[in-house]
């Protein structure tokens, strides 16, 4: 019995072959997800130990506003210089450094460009001299205030050198310096971890990078012999109380590494997600390709069972072979996971700035999941193909007949329920009625959306599949693809319904992207009345600001009315995080953005007061008159007391405080300017003269109102272009599935080919006839794809409806795009088999048995 | 009508007042119409018939593979009737073996595996010797290793009565064993069940509608419109030719 099994196995190789290459992709995607994140993150270990290898004991203020990985970079609160006294005065402390370390310093290439970075952080830091790491290539440290040193990598990428007048930003305005050296890290490397570098005297560092003099990020302590870094951290903890963290240096390298790793696992999650929809297409191929060979193998079956062989060792025959193509699958899928792994922390590495990766690592995780995924998955889609070889009567084996179609009734109904089943989920989780499953929810009812609709397809497909035949029906290769595609409503439906996976997530995630551009834009154009608006494209995970000062110089242009500029901030409020906002003219809350009052006064604000928009005003019960504690990022917490509220829409601020609040902020600088011009000025008159008041600001330019909104949405196009790149590989999968269906079908129908040949049908005709089917099958699937991918979307938009994204904006020139596509799809698909049955000797075909 | 009743503490296989019918309304098909029937130990029995007149279909009902719509059947002393999957399937295992007109043999399996295959599939080891006869006796020693694509139809065919000898079971059915070979290939495949019989006991009931080779059986049971109509005990060609002849001329009036 296991020898037949695994005879018939190799028989059918190739066909099992290209099914298992949709599990192999799966798997692929799934370890080398592994292996990347394991890789990464031990080369995150390798630096931040190095890093921090010459300090024993770190002091730092804890931040005021705690923030996740998410919300952006944490501003810690600085510490003032007489802590630094207080630890020097520590037993066992062997030398104190005051350091200045603040993310935020960018420097101008010579280029006139601002150097980018993704990722890693722009420092600003003050000089400490030279250390066992840290060495001098070139120059010398910093000694006046407008000399700076930048390490190897900066300078390389800037391309400035010793002797250059380099510009820097920072919480300033653009400022000039001299650059006096340059330095690199022990083991020829020009940085650590890509991380850029900038270097100044301590008290300008303190100034641009801290906002204030006297005062340091943290505290470097070493140790002195005979006193252990854990023992000194105690010390040093009592000395200088509770309102500092005080870690040893291998807590400081753990900590900043945990925090990186968590970015990763976000990554991780995304390649895990696209493993998943290689995999659920890779199920429909499976069951398609086993349920074909079972068709096939209807007669060899019954003789099995006519000779003996129970209906469980027929299942167990079929299982078997799924075992072993998954086992085959997992293995090139592991291998090409650990390459893809390979391939994608090299290029993260490069991306990061040269991180020097850590030896490839094969975790267990990888292996594990590569063998428990591509076996659950082969094995599970082959069951049903097993129960129902199991079911052959052995009387098959006699007859000639294939098994008669079995009605749909079954599998129709089914499909009804599980697309119920699909849809209450859909509607419990985008209702909010799921409270912390939502995303679970959401995902589980698109998954039984997809496996309803694909039990419905073979319903849906006679009707649809003999309309579209009809377009082909002209001729009689196109007749007979026509009917071919219509012969076997399960098999043409499943190969459909994996195209229809991809195509409808594409166009689902078209339609919600494109519906909330569609919806931020029209809000934009009817409510904002400013004519040029200041923003810029930001260079690291920071976003590009400007000095305020050209607030100013913008007002008293000629034509200009009124000037507005933005700071945002992450704040404590009430023990909450709220992200908190404050306009350099609060009028321009009413006179550009069209906001109203529903209480108080919102034209004016004194320096104790605030507004809050009228949804926050609900979920905080605050009122006119009621006072809140805010915590920003920088400086002490204070109270406000609200003086108006204004009615929330997509464009206002959960909270706007008084300009002066802005100093305390994280970025203390406007980062968009809003100019609204007096009536009878021309845009183009005032839009230069701006410009050039920007030219100290590389990272923000004006622009005006349509291009600026053009400019915000297309910040939606990165993630589109990304999720449609990835999702393009589901189909890819799917288009394999075609060729698989086809070449088995081809196959199936040797002799029938062979007849039609010898009754004289040309080669050229049956491969039209071959590629007619394809096409049939693979536009079905992709207006399947198209529809159920619209109202998935749909459903999605209808929900943000309260999120502010309230047009439905469907994407037809894409959807055209896919059935056009699919159609090509299908030629493509059929090359292969079609070339097949054209060569299909016509004596051997009749003769075959 | 009814067959003579033979001694039945020797029946092999029986079929009392078995009716099958197929289909429903107007694709009604009445393919069997009360047959009484015993096929007896150790001897060869052909059921012969024109066309369309439920050899087949009787075979199939007798062997466990289709179910009757109204009577008994039993294999040995086990009462086929009423038999779920799994008693069918042990019946098949144990007690049954099948040569068909074609499409006998796995196509991916050498001659050797094809005839082991029930052996395997039931978990059982083949007693050498009997083995080694049967072998011999098909004469199949040097094709062993052979696919069913390199072996001509008569080898085919030996091939399959070979594994369905060797497993030694209660009764062999055969559906026209012949039917797809030429007159001498089909006649040492005849020889070799003949002799199976002679020699080692087997029982066969050999479905067949061509008088050369019902005249290699012990007996031959006659079948027209799904009931029995006549038997000759030692048959040869001619006598079954000649009551063939007298069964055909009331059947065509009939239709
Ligand atoms: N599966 C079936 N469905 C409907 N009618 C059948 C089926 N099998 C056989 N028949 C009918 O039963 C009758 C007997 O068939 P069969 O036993 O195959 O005849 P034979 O083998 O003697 O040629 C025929 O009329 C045939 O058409
Ligand atoms: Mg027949």
């Amino acid at each position: 019995m296991l020898r037949a099994t695994l005879k018939s196995l190799l028989a059918r190789k190739l066909r099992l072959l290209l099914s298992g290459l949709a599990v192999v992709l799966g798997v692929m995607f799934v370890s080398g997800a592994f292996v990347l994140t394991d890789t990464l993150g031990r080369s995150f270990d390798a630096v931040f130990a190095d890093a921090t290898s010459d300090l024993d004991v770190n002091v730092a203020a804890k931040p005021k506003v705690a923030l996740s990985e998410a919300e952006g970079e944490q501003v810690a609160a600085p510490v003032p210089a007489s802590v630094v006294e207080r630890v020097r005065s520590v037993p066992g402390v062997a030398e104190v450094k005051g350091v200045v370390n603040a993310d935020g310093a960018r420097l101008i290439g010579s280029n006139g460009k601002v150097v980018t970075s993704f990722g890693p952080p722009q420092l600003g830091e003050n000089w400490l001299g030279e250390s066992d790491l840290l060495k001098l290539r070139e120059g010398r440290g910093p000694q006046a205030d407008d000399e700076i040193v930048v390490n190897a990598a900066l300078a390389e990428a800037a391309k400035v050198k010793v002797g250059d007048r380099v510009g820097v930003l920072t919480l300033a305005p653009k400022k000039e310096f001299t650059l006096v050296g340059v330095f690199g890290y022990s083991g020829d490397r020009g940085s650590i971890g890509g991380v850029n570098e900038v270097a100044f005297t301590t008290p300008v560092a303190q100034q641009l990078m801290l906002g204030k003099p006297d005062v340091f990020s943290n505290v470097a302590v070493r140790a002195a012999d005979g006193t252990t870094p854990e023992a000194l951290r105690d010390q040093v903890a009592r000395a200088v109380g509770a309102d500092y963290e005080v870690k040893t240096g291998e807590q400081v390298a753990a900590d900043a590494s945990a925090s990186l790793k968590e970015g990763l696992s976000f990554f991780n999650k995304i390649l895990l997600g696209f493993a998943a929809v290689a995999l659920l297409v890779g199920t429909f191929l499976i069951l398609n390709t086993f349920s074909i060979i079972v068709a096939q193998r209807t007669r060899e079956l019954a003789l099995m069972r006519a000779i003996g062989a129970s209906g469980r060792q027929i299942i167990g025959s079929v299982v078997l072979e799924a075992v072993a193509v998954g086992l085959i699958a997992s293995v090139l899928g592991l291998a090409a996971g650990i390459g893809v792994g390979a391939l994608l922390a090299y290029l993260f590495g490069k991306l990061a700035g040269g991180l020097a990766l850590a030896g490839l690592g094969v975790p267990p995780a990888a292996v594990i999941g590569a063998f428990a995924v591509g076996l659950v998955i082969t094995v599970v889609a082959a069951l049903l193909p097993a129960i129902r070889a199991a079911r052959i009567p052995p009387i098959a084996a006699m007859q000639d007949v294939a098994t008669p179609d079995r009605p749909l009734t079954k599998v129709t109904v089914g499909g009804a329920v599980v697309t119920a089943i699909g849809a209450a989920l859909l509607f419990l989780g985008l209702g909010g009625h799921a409270g912390d499953n939502t995303l679970a929810t959401i995902l589980g009812g698109v998954l039984f959306a997809f496996i309803g609709v694909a039990l419905l397809t073979p319903l849906i497909s006679r009707p649809v599949v003999a309309l579209l035949g009809a377009i082909f029906a002209w001729s009689v290769p196109g007749k007979l693809g026509r009917l071919n595609s219509g012969r076997n409503p399960r098999r043409t439906a499943i190969t459909a319904a994996a195209l229809m996976v991809g195509i409808a997530l594409v166009t689902g995630v078209t339609v919600i992207l494109d519906s909330a551009k569609g919806s931020i834009s029209a809000l934009a154009e009817d409510t904002i009345k400013a004519e040029l608006v200041i923003s810029g494209a930001s260079s690291g995970p920071r976003p590009a600001s400007f000095d305020p000062a050209v607030l100013d110089k913008a007002a008293a242009i000629p034509g200009v009315q009124l000037v507005d500029g933005e700071y945002g901030d992450m704040a404590m409020v009430d023990g909450r995080r709220t992200w908190v906002a404050a306009s350099s003219d609060v009028a321009a809350l009413e006179r550009i953005f069209g906001a109203t009052a529903t209480a108080g006064d919102i034209s004016r604000l004194g320096p104790d007061q605030l507004l809050v928009s009228s949804d926050t005003a609900k979920s905080r019960k605050l009122s006119v008159g009621s006072t809140v504690r805010v915590q920003l990022s920088r400086g002490e917490a204070r109270s406000y007391t609200v003086s108006g509220i204004y009615e929330s829409s997509q464009l206002t601020n959960p909270m706007t405080l008084p300009p002066q609040a802005a100093a305390d902020f994280a970025i203390p600088q406007p980062i968009q300017g809003f100019v609204q011009l007096s009536p009878g000025t021309r845009v183009a008159d005032v839009q230069p003269q701006i410009e050039r008041l920007l030219a100290d600001s590389p990272e923000v330019s004006v622009a005006d109102r349509a291009a600026f909104i053009k400019q915000q949405t297309s910040q939606l196009d990165t993630p589109l272009r990304m999720i449609q790149i990835l999702l393009a590989l589901a189909i890819v999968i799917a288009v394999l599935g075609i060729i698989n269906t086809l070449a088995l079908s081809v196959l199936e129908r040797t002799r029938e080919l062979g007849l039609l040949r010898a009754i004289g049908l040309r080669r050229a005709q049956t491969m039209r006839m071959i590629t007619v089917e394809a096409v049939v099958i693979s536009i079905f699937g992709a207006l399947l794809g198209v529809v159920v991918g619209t109202g998935l979307g749909a459903a999605v938009v209808r929900a943000l409806k309260d999120e502010g994204i309230t047009d439905l904006v469907l994407p037809w020139g894409q959807m055209g795009t896919f059935l056009v596509l699919a159609a090509i799809v299908g030629v493509v698909a059929a090359v292969l088999p079609a070339i097949r049955a054209a060569r299909i000797n016509v004596l051997g075909a009749i003769a075959h048995d | 009508m009814t067959a003579t009743v033979g001694r039945q503490a020797q029946a092999a296989a029986r079929a009392s007042d078995v009716w099958k019918v197929y289909g429903s309304g107007e694709a009604q098909v009445t393919a069997l119409r009360g047959v009484t029937c015993e096929f007896e130990r150790g001897r060869f029995t052909a059921i012969m018939g024109p066309s369309g007149s439920g050899k087949s279909t009787l075979m199939h009902c007798l062997a466990g593979l289709d179910t009757v719509t109204r009577g008994t059947v039993m294999i040995g002393d086990t009462t086929v009737t009423g038999l779920g999957d799994a008693g069918l399937t042990r019946l098949r295992r144990d007690k049954v073996g099948f040569i068909f007109q074609q499409f006998n043999l796995l196509p991916t399996l050498t001659a050797q595996e094809n005839i082991l295959l029930p052996l395997s599939i039931a978990g059982r080891k083949p007693d050498p010797a009997w083995y080694d006869t049967v072998i011999d006796t098909v004469g199949l020693r040097d094709r062993l290793g052979h696919r069913p694509a390199q072996l001509s139809g008569g080898q085919q065919q030996r091939v399959a009565c070979a594994r369905a000898l060797v497993a030694r079971p209660e009764v062999i059915f055969a559906d026209e064993p012949t039917g797809n070979l030429d007159s001498r290939a089909g006649a040492e495949v005849l020889n070799f069940l003949h002799n199976s019989v002679r020699e080692h006991g087997q029982t066969i009931v050999m479905v067949t509608h061509d008088p050369t080779a019902a005249a290699y059986a012990d007996r031959v049971v006659f079948l027209a419109d799904g009931q029995i109509v006549s038997e000759l005990i030692e048959p040869t060609a001619d006598t079954v030719l000649d009551t063939m002849k007298k069964l055909d001329a009331p059947a065509e009036v009939g239709n």
